[in-house]
C-alpha cells in the first residue's frame, strides 16, 4: 500500500511505516521510553531524508506521550513546578537547536553530527544502563535486593546559586540545574528527533536526586511540551515536518504501546532494563558502523 | 549588397524549411498530478514526421527524444574518509542541474551521432550541461560531475536509452518513458529531434507540467508558506490522535 509523503517528496509503503511505529510503540509500552531514539535512525535507514525523519519523529512523540502524562497526573506523579522549569529550559533549547540545525545543514555536516551524537549518547547511556541492570540481575539471582544508594543530588548541583523548593520532587535546589537539563534535552529533541527521556530520567535520578515517584511523569510532561515546541521550531525553520508520516507512525505506536504495556507486566523489571540496554547499545553500534563503512552514496545533493 | 547577403543568411533557415521535414510531436499527458497514491507514471511520446510533398525518403531518418525536468541550483557534497569516518569533505556548486533527464532514440546514440552533435544537443547523461560554478581544477570538476550523474542515475532520475523510439513506416514514431515515484515537480520539456546522417534536421518541443494536487499540494504549500499554523495543526493532530487512541484501547479492554 504505497502512499505519497508530501513533505518528504517520495512514496513509501504505508504498512511498513505503521509497522515501524508499532515496533517502537511496543518497546515504549514495555520500557516507558518514547522510542524516538529508534524511530529516527530507522526512518533514515528506510530512505526518509534525515531532516524530515527528525522533525516528524518529534511530532509523533507528542502524540505518543499525551496519554501517559494524563495517567501520571491522575496518580499525582507529575511535579508541575519542576516540570515548568524543565519545559522553560527545553523550549529555549529547542529554539537554540533550531539555529544550530540550520547552520549545520548549510555547512553540510548535519548528518555526521547527528550520527556522532547518537553514538556517544546512546553508547554512554546504554553502557551505564547495562552495568546497572547486570548488577541488579545478579542481586536478584542471589536473593537479596540491589543496594539502593542514598538519594542525594550531585555536589555540582548544590554549588549552583539560588534555591527553590520543589515539594513533590522532595528537593530544595537551585532552579538553574533543571533549567540547564531542560535546555540540553531541548537541543537533543531538535537535533536528533528524540524525546530525551533516556537522558532526562537518569539525570533526574542521579544528578538532581528527584523522588522516583514523580520522575517518569515529570519527564513525560517535559517531553510532551518540548516535542510540541520542537515541531513548531522545525515547521518554522526547516519546513521538514511531514504530517502524513507523523500520523502513520502514531497509528502504529499508539497500538504498539498497548501490546508492550501488557507484555511488560509479565517480565521482571531487571531483565526488561537489561534488554533495553542491549537495544540502545545495538542502535549506537549500528549508527557508528554506518559512519565508518563506505556509504553507498559518496555524493549527496542539496537543492539551494 | 552586403545587407542583402546578411538578410539572405538570416532567412536561410526559413528558406530551407521548405525542403526539410517537419516534426509534429505530442505527449500522452500534458499534466501529471501527484496524488497520495503516486508511484510514478508512464509517458507516451508520439508524433509524425511530415516530409515536404509527402515523399518518404528511402534512407531511414532517426528520432531522438530528450526529456528534462526543471533545472535547479544545487550544492553537491562529497564524502571522504576523515579520521576513520565518512564525512562530507568536499563540495561544488552547480547553477542549473536538470532535476530529471531521460533520453531515448530509435538507434543506439553512439552509432547515431558524433560526439560533437551529442554534446550540442545534450544526448546522453554525460553530455548534460550542469553549469559548474565553483572554479575547481578540471580533474576535480570532472570527478564531481561524474559523481553527480552517477548518483542521479542510481536514483532513477537520469535515464539513458532504457527504451527505444519506434518508427512506423518512416512517418510515425512513439516512445514510452517511465517517470519514477520521486520525480520533482515543475515544468518538464520533451524535445524531439529528427536526425538524418547523424545531423539534426528538425526539432520540436512540448511541455509537461508535473504538479502536486489536492491534499498533497495543500500540505506542501501550507508547510512552506504558513509554517506557524502548519506546525500548530501538526501538534494538535498528534495530541488528538494520541489521546483518542489511548481512550479507544481502554474502551476495548
Amino acid at each position: 500500500m504505497d502512499i505519497y509523503l508530501p513533505i518528504a517528496g517520495l512514496s513509501v509503503n504505508a504498512l511498513v511505516i505503521v509497522a515501524l511505529g508499532g515496533l517502537v510503540g511496543i518497546l515504549s509500552g514495555m520500557f516507558g521510553v518514547g522510542g524516538g531514539f529508534l524511530t529516527t535512525p530507522l526512518l533514515i535507514f528506510y530512505g526518509i531524508p534525515p531532516a524530515v525523519a527528525v522533525a516528524s519523529s518529534a511530532t509523533q512523540i507528542t502524540g505518543a506521550s499525551v496519554s501517559g502524562v494524563f495517567a501520571h497526573m491522575q496518580r499525582k506523579g507529575v511535579d508541575f513546578h519542576m516540570g515548568g522549569v524543565l519545559v522553560a529550559g527545553g523550549a529555549a533549547g529547542s529554539v537554540a537547536g533550531g539555529f544550530i540545525f540550520r547552520a549545520l545543514q548549510r555547512s553540510g555536516q548535519i548528518d555526521t553530527v547527528v550520527a556522532l551524537l547518537y553514538v556517544f549518547l546512546l553508547g554512554g547511556i546504554g553502557m551505564l544502563m547495562a552495568k546497572e541492570a547486570v548488577t541488579s540481575v545478579y542481586a536478584v539471582r542471589r536473593g537479596r535486593p540491589a543496594p539502593g544508594g542514598p538519594r542525594r543530588h550531585h555536589p555540582l548541583v548544590a554549588s549552583l546559586p539560588g534555591r527553590w523548593r520543589f515539594y513533590r520532587s522532595g528537593l530544595y535546589i537551585s532552579p538553574v540545574a533543571p533549567l540547564l537539563l531542560g535546555f540540553f534535552t531541548g537541543l537533543l529533541t531538535v537535533l536528533l528527533g528524540v524525546g530525551g527521556g533516556f537522558v532526562l530520567v537518569p539525570a533526574m535520578i542521579y544528578l538532581l536526586g528527584m523522588s522516583t515517584k514523580v520522575v517518569v511523569g515529570t519527564s513525560l510532561f517535559q517531553i510532551l511540551f518540548v516535542t510540541a515546541a520542537t515541531t513548531m521550531v522545525h515547521a518554522l525553520t526547516t519546513h521538514a515536518v511531514d504530517i502524513v508520516l507523523a500520523v502513520l507512525l502514531l497509528i502504529g505506536s499508539v497500538s504498539g504501546a498497548q501490546i508492550g504495556a501488557r507484555f511488560a507486566n509479565k517480565v521482571k523489571p531487571e531483565y526488561l532494563r537489561l534488554f533495553l540496554a542491549v537495544i540502545v547499545l545495538f542502535v549506537a553500534f549500528r549508527v557508528g558502523l554506518g559512519l565508518t563503512w563506505r556509504p553507498d552514496d559518496i555524493y549527496t545533493v542539496q537543492v539551494l | 549588397m552586403k545587407r542583402a547577403a546578411l538578410a539572405l543568411c538570416l532567412l536561410s533557415p526559413l528558406l530551407l524549411a521548405q525542403s526539410v521535414p517537419r516534426l509534429v510531436p505530442d505527449v500522452s499527458q500534458r499534466r501529471i498530478d501527484i496524488v497520495y497514491s503516486f508511484t510514478g507514471a508512464e509517458l507516451l511520446l508520439f508524433g509524425a514526421i511530415l516530409y515536404p510533398g509527402g515523399r518518404v525518403p528511402t534512407r531511414d531518418a532517426d528520432i531522438a527524444i530528450v526529456i528534462k525536468g526543471p533545472a535547479e541550483p544545487i550544492v553537491l557534497r562529497e564524502k571522504q574518509k576523515v579520521a576513520g569516518m565518512w564525512i562530507n569533505a568536499d563540495s561544488a556548486r552547480f547553477r542549473s542541474v536538470p532535476s530529471f533527464y531521460a533520453v531515448a532514440a530509435s538507434r543506439p546514440l553512439a552509432t547515431l551521432v558524433d560526439d560533437r552533435t551529442a554534446a550540442i544537443y545534450e544526448f546522453g547523461v554525460d553530455n548534460i550541461q550542469l553549469s559548474p560554478a565553483s572554479g575547481k581544477v578540471p580533474a576535480e570538476q570532472r570527478r564531481l560531475e561524474r559523481g553527480l550523474v552517477d548518483l542521479k542515475r542510481r536514483q532513477g532520475l537520469y535515464v539513458e536509452e532504457k527504451t527505444r523510439v519506434r518508427i512506423t513506416e518512416g512517418v510515425l514514431y512513439r516512445a514510452r518513458i517511465q517517470l519514477p515515484a520521486r520525480v520533482p515537480v515543475g515544468v518538464y520539456t520533451a524535445e524531439t529531434f529528427l536526425l538524418v546522417d547523424g545531423r539534426v534536421v528538425a526539432g520540436a518541443t512540448r511541455e509537461i507540467a508535473i504538479e502536486k494536487t489536492g491534499f498533497e499540494r495543500y500540505v506542501a504549500a501550507a508547510a512552506a508558506d504558513r509554517g506557524f499554523l502548519y506546525g500548530l495543526f501538526a501538534v494538535v493532530v498528534s495530541l488528538v490522535l494520541g489521546w483518542a487512541g489511548a481512550v479507544l484501547f481502554r474502551r476495548l479492554r
